[in-house]
């Protein structure tokens, strides 16, 4: 047996569901109501979220339960975020630049290695395959070398593209178009995917026409 | 020839209102989902592996579980997330859980309770919510020295000392496998960060627009496995012997792909004999 909160709930998402949906007949005042109230609650919810799960446990009770060094350590990055704030007051708007600075500084030393790392070295590696035979594995491995050299070829501009240059390049085109075919494919089945999950929760948790 | 019936048919074709398109789409998908004519879909190497590398867990090893989507992917992820637990909870593994996507954590709490009950866990025990903290590469990196630094408790605020479920488990040294399940970039920095600086073994499941995009990890060995898609889910929800949502969407999918591809066709003949007749 569900709960009166839970049918009302099930009947407000099912209206918000159809409400999102109309829009694809045409804009109307049920799709704005839901599409503001979306953007409401999302805010609303991302708020509790950070007060309660960033602020609070790793700002206002780090101090609290901190002594010595740690203790005051923690108002550093309390100050910056309050810092961010200036943004509000134009005359002071300047300030917001140090945290900025601060956060930029981090995220551009963390990510040169970690991409380096992480990325370029791990897939380089990746590149450089063995075409010993005539195996499904070796034909694959060529098809897979010839489409990263080819493609490499198509995006250095420093050169026209004629002659070996050209000819790469316009094979690099036929590895792009067949991922950006790849890619929308997979786009295609992600959006109907989206739809198959509203009409089942439209048939099964709403109607209860479905098992 | 101007006003032929065949150039007034594909005139007429080229103006179609876009509302008659999503109508017959919304046929196409409603039909066999109503029919539930859903069968079990033979699983691709990606999906086997990712399958592998959970099935190569024993009972008591860690399983660390990442929420990175919200609600806007939960069809696709949902199904593939259930499956994952279920496959992680029938050989005993604990599960760790933890988001980086705030708003859709709470999805994957709902799906933890409601299969850890289906096994008969208990939370603290066997299972574990240690919940959301902001700033993503800040907290893989932060786990990778002492999760206890960046979670001091679970959820719920209770100490992580107190839960049995984390006993012994301090860094990514103590989880064997992390299953992430991706909407979005989180899983560029879990692989560049916690899996090629700590070597951590991860896995993940993506929504399908992700998907080629994680495919170079995989080919370079740098991730297990990869569920991609609600195809992917119905895979594995076939592996493991539990039939769901995945497989349930798959014939809806079929049809809407061959309604899409017959209208591609559709429109490139149209633009073909309408501009030869311009």
């Amino acid at each position: 047996m569900d709960s009166m909160g839970m049918i009302i709930g099930t009947w407000l998402a099912g209206f918000l569901t159809l409400a999102i949906l109309s829009f694809l007949y045409k804009d109307n005042p049920f799709y704005k109501l839901a599409e503001h109230l979306y953007v409401g609650v999302s805010a609303g919810y991302w708020l509790i979220y950070v007060a309660f799960f960033d602020i609070k446990p790793m700002l206002i009770d780090t101090f609290m339960s901190e002594t010595g060094f740690e203790k005051w350590i923690i108002l550093i990055p309390g100050a910056l975020g309050l810092i961010m704030l200036s943004r509000w007051f134009p005359k002071i708007a300047w300030l917001s630049r140090w945290p900025i600075a601060f956060t930029v500084g981090i995220g551009a030393g963390l990510g040169i290695t970690a991409n380096l790392q992480g990325y370029v070295l791990p897939q380089v590696q990746a590149t450089i395959l063995p075409l010993t035979g005539f195996t499904v594995a070796d034909l694959s491995n060529l098809i897979l070398i010839i489409g990263v050299v080819t493609t490499l070829m198509y995006f250095y501009f420093s050169k026209p593209h004629k002659g070996l240059l050209g000819g790469g390049a316009k094979i690099g085109i036929v590895f792009i178009m067949v991922s950006f075919g790849a890619s929308f494919g997979y786009t295609l089945m992600a959006r109907i995917s989206l739809l198959i999950g509203r009409l089942y929760f439209l048939f099964h948790d709403l109607l209860r026409i479905l098992d | 020839m101007e006003n032929s019936p065949r150039k007034g048919f594909w005139e007429a074709m080229n103006s179609l209102d876009r509302r008659i398109i999503f109508l017959i789409l919304l046929v196409c998908v409603a039909v066999p989902l109503l029919l539930n004519v859903g069968a079990p879909i033979p699983p691709t190497p990606p999906v086997q592996l990712a399958y592998d590398a959970v099935e190569s867990l024993e009972a008591g090893d860690v399983m660390m579980v990442s929420i990175d989507f919200d609600a806007t992917s939960a069809p696709e992820l949902m199904p593939m997330l259930h499956s994952a637990l279920r496959h992680a909870f029938s050989k005993d593994v604990r599960v760790v859980m933890l988001g980086h996507i705030a708003i859709g954590l709470p999805l994957g709490h709902m799906a933890l309770e409601e299969i850890a009950a289906e096994y008969d866990k208990e939370y603290g025990v066997d299972y574990v919510d240690l919940g959301y903290r902001p700033g993503y590469i800040a907290v893989m990196i932060a786990m990778g020295r002492d999760i206890s630094d960046i979670f001091a408790s679970d959820y719920q605020g209770t100490p992580l000392a107190e839960l049995p479920v984390m006993t012994g488990v301090r860094s990514y040294n103590d989880i064997e496998l992390l299953f992430g399940f991706e909407h979005g970039a989180v899983i560029d920095y879990w692989v560049r960060y916690t899996q090629a600086r700590f070597g951590q073994r991860m896995t993940f499941g993506t929504t399908a627009v992700m998907a080629p995009d994680a495919y170079p990890y995989l080919q370079a060995g740098q991730i297990e496995g990869l569920v991609g898609g609600l195809k992917g889910a119905a895979e594995y929800e076939n592996l493991i012997g539990h039939l769901g949502l995945g497989t349930r969407g798959m014939p809806a999918q079929q049809w809407a792909h061959l309604l899409v591809i017959g209208f591609i066709v559709l429109g490139n003949l149209g633009y073909f004999f309408t501009r030869r007749k311009g």
